[in-house]
């Protein structure tokens, strides 16, 4: 078997509106892969279809036509069998913009037990899975609380906690932080990271927040359906002016390396994505070599 | 954050709060056949001494638990009144007042000695009905636990295509969304305050009209939070009550046993004490 963990060939979705009588194509012909353990960025536009591919991966929406596999479970062909849908729900798990509304249970463990419950795990195992989740988001201290007494970061690790209960193998955030303070989203997106770095488990974080797109190994750029553009983030946010056409802006110390460039400045290095890099190539333009140890001293 | 009270549940670590809430359940049914098998004086009062037992028992404050009472005191004074005026017996207390009525006709007014035992014991009646349900049930059980007990309690009706656990899912889902809800009906009225909405001048139609705007945004948004739920539900591999387990199994322990036990004792003990006619029965 292969070590692609997605991989999808001409994937089109079209939404029915006006009662089946009119089809509003939201994806239109997607290929790519994400390999297994990866940890994967898809930026795009309101309206882009990323949120579209999200729902794709685990057949809360079937493809209308291309070709689409997912963890070797083929979803393109249609007639998945109820326990094959379980399967993949369980492997892939999501985690949603609204907090609140991805919160069943009036307790959080309770909440985090609901999919492990649902997919029968039995005690005592039930048990140990919760509490390992509630630990590995930090949030252990609160088993017994009311959701609606947590902060918005606090109640989206909840959700993560309610997922990795299930022993997911891929985590995919659909816009997971964007009603999150940046403290919130700093709390997540660290979750996410250290899910992904120690256990090895696959992340898609579907954003628009270019910060958030620079901490991926990759970075997939989704516009009007189609794939516009993919790449480690330096590789993605050195073709700025592209970006800036679909109207999406790279992180402002990318922005700031290529406005001093563009005054003829002569910077070099490629670690546009990263602050720390960004730096580097200044403080080397400017015959300043003793960055590092001043930041460290 | 605001903090919500759902019902009257009062937090408190007693021998009631611990039972098993299915134990609780059955408990208050006993406890309700129990004050309707009353009838004589003796038997009353020991449900009264009941009553008062649990109060202490489940360690609720006293005043707490009058308080509960109070919106009920209307309808005791009423059934009171009724039982005075209107019970036949054969002890006449007083002389029969004849009062000429407007239309012609004459009400005269009877008091027996057993209209006012009768009303008496009607008082009792719906008192320690009320303070022995809400012991059991609303003061000592979480709304939550609750639903969990009548799920389980109830399950045997899945037999009968009646869907239990479809019914307790909704209740515990509609429950968890009550905080929620009431923040964001919170938050309407507020951005509708800052643009000059009025909700508190006027008479009841111009503020139940005023209530509108707030409605409308509300309803709209509890749609989408239903549909976000639903989905993120399918997510995490709802697929109905098949094959659920759960994270916290009801167990029923030796002392909930005993309880109920003690309990049905009592309903016979009751049973038994209305045929020796002591002091006076109720018919």
């Amino acid at each position: 078997m292969s070590e692609h963990f997605i991989e999808s060939e001409n994937l089109c979705y079209s939404y029915r509106v006006g009662n089946g009588k009119e089809d509003v194509p939201a994806l239109k012909g997607i290929t790519l892969t994400v390999e297994k353990g990866e940890y994967v960025a898809i930026l795009g536009h309101n309206g882009s279809g990323k949120s579209t591919f999200a729902k794709l991966l685990n057949q809360i929406l079937e493809p209308t036509s291309g070709k689409l596999i997912v963890g070797g479970t083929d979803l393109s062909g249609g007639e998945l069998s109820d326990e094959e849908i379980l399967s993949l729900r369980r492997r892939v798990g999501m985690v949603f913009q609204n907090p609140d509304n991805q919160l069943v249970a009036t307790i959080v463990e309770d909440d985090v037990a609901f999919g492990p419950e649902n997919l029968g795990v039995p005690q005592p195992e039930l048990r140990k899975r919760v509490d390992d989740a509630l630990l590995t988001v930090g949030m252990q201290d609160y088993a017994a609380q009311e959701p609606h007494r947590l902060s918005g970061g606090q109640k989206q690790r909840v959700a993560i906690a309610g997922i990795l209960a299930m022993r997911p193998e891929c985590i995919v955030l659909d816009e997971a932080t964007a009603m999150l303070d940046p403290a919130g989203r700093r709390e997540v997106l660290d979750t996410v990271r250290m899910l992904n770095r120690q256990d090895g488990i696959t992340v898609l974080n579907i954003t628009h927040y270019m910060n958030e797109a620079a901490l991926a190994d990759r970075v997939i750029v989704i516009h009007d359906g189609k794939l516009l553009l993919q790449g480690t983030p330096d590789e993605v946010f050195a073709r700025r002016d592209l970006l800036r056409q679909v109207g999406l802006e790279v992180p402002q110390c990318s922005e700031l390396i290529h406005r001093l460039r563009a005054e003829r400045i002569p910077l070099e290095g490629d670690r546009i994505s990263d602050p720390d890099g960004c730096a580097d190539m200044i403080c080397r333009a400017f015959g300043m070599k003793d960055r590092e140890e001043k930041s460290h001293g | 954050m605001k903090s919500v009270v759902f019902g009257q549940y009062y937090p408190a670590d007693s021998f009631i709060h611990r039972m098993d809430p299915r134990a609780k359940v059955i408990l208050s049914v006993l406890f309700i056949v129990c004050t309707f098998l009353c009838r004589n004086a003796v038997s009353f009062f020991l449900m009264t001494a009941a009553a008062l037992c649990l109060v202490l028992l489940s360690r609720i404050p006293v005043h707490l638990v009058l308080r509960s009472i109070r919106p009920l005191i209307l309808i005791l004074i009423f059934t009171s009144l009724i039982n005075v005026f209107m019970t036949k017996g054969e002890m006449l207390l007083t002389p029969s007042w004849n009062i000429p009525l407007p239309w012609g006709k004459t009400w005269s007014i009877r008091i027996y000695a057993e209209g006012l035992w009768n009303a008496a014991f009607m008082i009792l009646r719906i008192f320690i009905l009320l303070i022995g349900t809400s012991i059991f049930l609303s003061f000592t059980t979480t709304p939550i636990a609750m639903t969990d007990a009548l799920e389980q309690l109830f399950s045997p009706l899945k037999k009968i295509k009646i869907p239990v656990h479809d019914i307790a899912m909704m209740t515990t889902i509609a429950l968890r969304f009550i905080p929620t809800l009431l923040e964001e009906t919170e938050k309407i009225m507020n951005a509708q305050k800052a643009r000059g909405a009025d909700f508190i001048s006027g008479g009841l139609i111009k503020r139940a009209k005023a209530l509108l705007p707030v409605l409308i945004p509300l309803l709209i948004s509890a749609f989408n939070r239903a549909y976000e739920l639903a989905t993120a539900m399918e997510c995490r591999c709802y697929n109905g009550g098949e094959g659920r387990t759960r994270l916290k199994v009801l167990q029923l322990r030796f002392s909930d046993v005993l309880a109920i036990l003690f309990l049905i004792a009592f309903v016979v003990g009751i049973f038994f004490l209305n045929r020796l006619g002591l002091i006076y029965t109720m018919k």
